[in-house]
């Protein structure tokens, strides 16, 4: 009997799983025959590049999703990267790859900060990265006074504009990023703690585990993310931008969402990402392509959003019958 | 035949593999107080609930005030004025007394709250009751005695005749109990009939007229308080045999692993004992007494106040788990599901995560290593699974327990606290945990064990530390094992 039930909710995931890569599918089939220009290699190459920051922050969201908490200051993080980075280089006269360092250094603090506050305090993840969110922004602004900054070096604009080959290095950066984290994630024990202290915090910490720890260090992985992500953003922009990453946290768990990776904690892996980052960004691609206002895009974003998660509140329901 | 407040008639409740009650026959005068007393599981609960409407008995029939009826239901027992206190309160934190007492019936308009008047009929109340207290007090910023207090007011507001208390004492200090006592006296004088469930001696003798004892599930007899001695009670509330049967084991218990001295902490104060390598000791008590805030502490799960906890010898300093599990101690917590296992991973996860990283090579898991582990318990332990990938909450109670056990077994710890080891699992594994216990000790394991089942404390230990209200009442040898006497220090007793 054991054997039945063990299949049968394989088969129940195979569906949930295979229901988010039809709609992937669909999308794309829809896309292909309204538009010509849509199903070409350049365009996809062109999709790629434009979701690569969105699938790297949104990895650092999934290991903080999975490992229980929000986190809803990415946007900000990338903001305060951004902007210092470009500082680095442009003021402070700053080797390329030293300001860079600099900006992820910065991007892991600000997660520390996060991991920190949340754990020691005990305060809901939700509202404690909502604060950090205003600070983190707030503090962006003011370290540049609220202006860009332009003129940055040359060497710069490999990472966000760059190739290798055909290949932008963006999309290069993202698909290392991937593999790393689903290896991380899949088969390092530091994987297996941050789906346990989702699961199950105080199960977790009778087993010897130290809690806080695990989370910090995904808040610390979620700020490092956002940091690659912000500069990224810098360099295709060229310049440091305090608004840059502003309302960036809904695209992401957008993405995370509709991919499958579940809020609640203690479920989700890196191919959900790439399915929701997908589906997230061929959807604004082929929209755009056909010519339909970034209003209406923001409505069928919202629809595949509440599509995704009244699906998977269905099957759970249908599961308690 | 006696004219009876309520009566209760053959009332039979069964759950798939317990009788709860059985053929539940009682009767309850008039203005009495009824105490019902027995051992954790002997079925008053049950009865509790069958009386104010909150479960159905199978069979049986409800008669108050000369009316049959098949069952209550929450509805018709309020309206027959029957209320019922429970150990968690039904109060809302952020709203007033007054407020709290006239809830679902407010006085006032059709849109409106007359809260003046609310505050004056409140404050009759309490007047009645002759206790001090401000109806438009916060229900939060009262001590849990008040708050009972508030909870009787609640049941006076609404006309009541007849007044359930469970364990309504547990929670209070001496004074307070005495003021709520002196308040039952009073609601008695008033003809309200009251049922008061107690484990505690003194109150049952000190405030009620009669007493029914109970015992898994069978009504056992109604005595008039006064007529029956405390050791007669006692008996009457264990009396019988011990029906399962216990593995045999030779006590062959070697050094002292692990000491603590004068451990204090919430729930239980200056607590001393030694263990031995080789052997079980008991832990028992009434539910609150304190047994799992002992074991919560030596494992490091709560803060403890004072005190020492010696391994091997050696003093060491426990705040948390982790250090608990680093000193060789591990616990089985009593809530399984919630504690024991996380059961959305799969048996595989759990078993090994508190040894992942040492089986793990430069951070990555060594997957053959870790199935070799998993096998060798899952042999061992004979967990039925037809894979490791399994999620544990789709295996039973006994599986679950065994994959929290190969989960200590596992990272080697040497002493194991088993925290109501086999609640909720069925009978067959049952025996399969007792006979892996007496494995563990036989292999030079150290076991604490905390039991509420008289029969497995009294099978499994070597010796019994019994505390009550969170304080040590002595230690009983196994030649010494007898029920009478763990109820007796478990109920603090002095003959």
């Amino acid at each position: 009997m054991g054997a039945n039930k063990e299949n049968k909710i394989n088969v129940k995931n195979i569906i949930k799983e295979s229901a988010v890569v039809l709609v992937l599918v669909a999308i794309i089939i829809v896309f292909s025959f309204l538009s010509p220009q849509f199903f070409k290699v350049s365009n996809f190459i062109t999709i790629l590049r434009q979701i690569s920051i969105l699938a790297i922050v949104s990895v650092g969201m999934t290991v903080v999703l999975i490992s229980g908490g929000i986190d809803l200051s990415v946007g900000s993080i990338i903001s305060v990267v951004s902007v210092l980075t470009a500082m680095s280089a442009v003021y402070g006269k700053m080797p390329t790859g030293v300001a860079i360092v600099i900006g992820l250094l910065l991007g892991t603090f600000m997660g520390l900060i996060n991991g920190v506050m949340i754990t020691m305090t005990g305060m809901p993840p939700m509202i404690g990265t909502l604060a950090t969110q205003m600070i983190f922004r707030g503090l962006g602004f003011i370290v540049c006074d609220g202006a860009s900054v332009y003129h940055l070096p040359n060497g710069f604009k490999i990472f966000g504009q760059g190739y290798a080959g055909p290949i932008p290095v963006p999309v290069l950066i993202m698909v290392i990023i991937l593999a790393i984290f689903a290896f991380i994630l899949g088969r390092t024990y530091i994987g297996r703690y941050f789906y346990a202290v989702g699961s199950n915090a105080e199960a977790t910490r009778l087993c010897g585990l130290n809690t806080q720890k695990i989370q910090i260090l995904a808040y610390m992985l979620c700020g490092f993310l956002s940091a690659i992500g912000g500069i990224i953003m810098t360099s295709r922009v060229n310049s440091g931008q305090p608004k840059a990453g502003d309302g960036y946290e809904m695209d992401v768990l957008t993405a995370c969402v509709v991919g499958g990776i579940s809020i609640n904690g203690g479920e989700g892996k890196i191919r959900h990402i790439v399915v929701g980052v997908l589906i997230i960004g061929i959807l604004s691609n082929g929209l755009t392509i056909i010519g339909v206002s970034e209003y209406w895009q923001q409505v069928a974003k919202g629809l595949i959003l509440a599509a995704a998660v009244a699906f998977d509140a269905f099957q759970k329901t249908r599961k308690k019958l | 035949m006696e004219n009876y407040a309520l009566e209760l008639r053959n009332i039979t409740k069964t759950y798939p593999g317990v009788v709860a009650l059985d053929k539940v026959s009682l009767g309850l005068k008039k203005g009495e107080v009824h105490a019902l007393v027995g051992e954790n599981g002997a079925g008053k609960s049950t009865l509790i609930k069958v009386i104010s409407g909150a479960i159905a008995p199978d069979e049986g029939k409800i008669v108050v005030e000369g009316k049959e009826y098949e069952r209550m239901t929450p509805a018709l027992s309020k309206s027959l004025g029957i209320e019922v206190i429970y150990q968690e309160f039904n109060l809302i934190p952020n709203l007033s007394i007054a407020e709290n007492m006239f809830m679902g019936d407010f006085i006032g308009g059709k849109m409106t709250v007359d809260f003046k008047k609310m505050e004056e009929k409140a404050a009759q109340v309490f007047e009645m009751m002759k206790i001090p207290m401000n109806p438009k007090t916060l229900v939060k910023d009262l001590s849990v005695a008040y708050m009972q207090m508030v909870e009787i007011a609640k049941a006076i507001v609404k006309n009541v005749k007849i007044l359930i208390m469970d364990e309504p004492t547990a929670p209070l200090t001496e004074d307070e109990v005495d003021i709520l006592l002196k308040l039952v006296e009073k609601l008695r004088k008033d003809g309200v009939t009251i049922i008061y469930v107690s484990h505690r001696m003194e109150e049952i003798y000190r405030i009620s007229d009669r007493l029914s004892i109970f015992r898994d599930g069978q009504w056992i007899a109604t005595h008039n308080t006064k007529e029956i001695t405390r050791q007669k009670l006692v008996c009457e509330m264990v009396g019988r045999e011990i029906t399962e049967k216990f593995p045999e084991r030779k006590n062959n218990s070697g050094e002292v692993v692990l000491e603590v001295k004068h451990l204090t902490g919430r729930g239980a104060r200056d607590i001393n004992f030694s263990l031995r390598k080789g052997e079980i000791l008991g832990l028992g008590g009434l539910v609150g007494a304190g047994r799992t805030e002992t074991a919560r502490m030596i494992f490091g799960a709560d803060p403890m106040e004072s005190g020492q906890i010696i391994v091997h010898g050696k003093e060491v300093s426990i705040h948390s788990p982790k250090d608990a599990v680093s000193n060789g101690i591990c616990l089985v917590p009593e809530d399984r599901k919630q504690q024991g296992v996380i059961l959305s991973l799969p048996i595989r996860d759990n078993i090994t995560l508190p040894i992942i990283k040492s089986v793990s090579k430069a951070g990555v898991v060594d997957t053959k290593t870790e199935t070799q582990i998993l096998e060798k318990h899952k042999n061992d332990l004979r967990i039925k699974t037809p894979s490791f990938a399994q999620k544990v909450g789709n295996l039973s109670g006994g599986n679950q327990q065994k994959v929290v056990l190969s989960k200590w077994l596992a990272s080697d710890a040497e002493i194991l606290i088993f925290d109501e080891p086999t609640r909720g699992i069925d009978v067959g594994a049952k025996q399969e945990i007792y006979s892996l216990m007496n494995k563990l000790v036989e292999e030079g394991k150290a076991i604490i064990m905390i039991s509420s089942e008289m029969e497995e404390l009294m099978g499994m230990s070597d010796r019994i530390i019994i505390l009550y209200e969170g304080v040590q009442q002595g230690e009983i040898e196994r030649e010494y094992f007898s029920q009478e006497a763990i109820m007796e220090k478990a109920s603090n007793i002095t003959r």
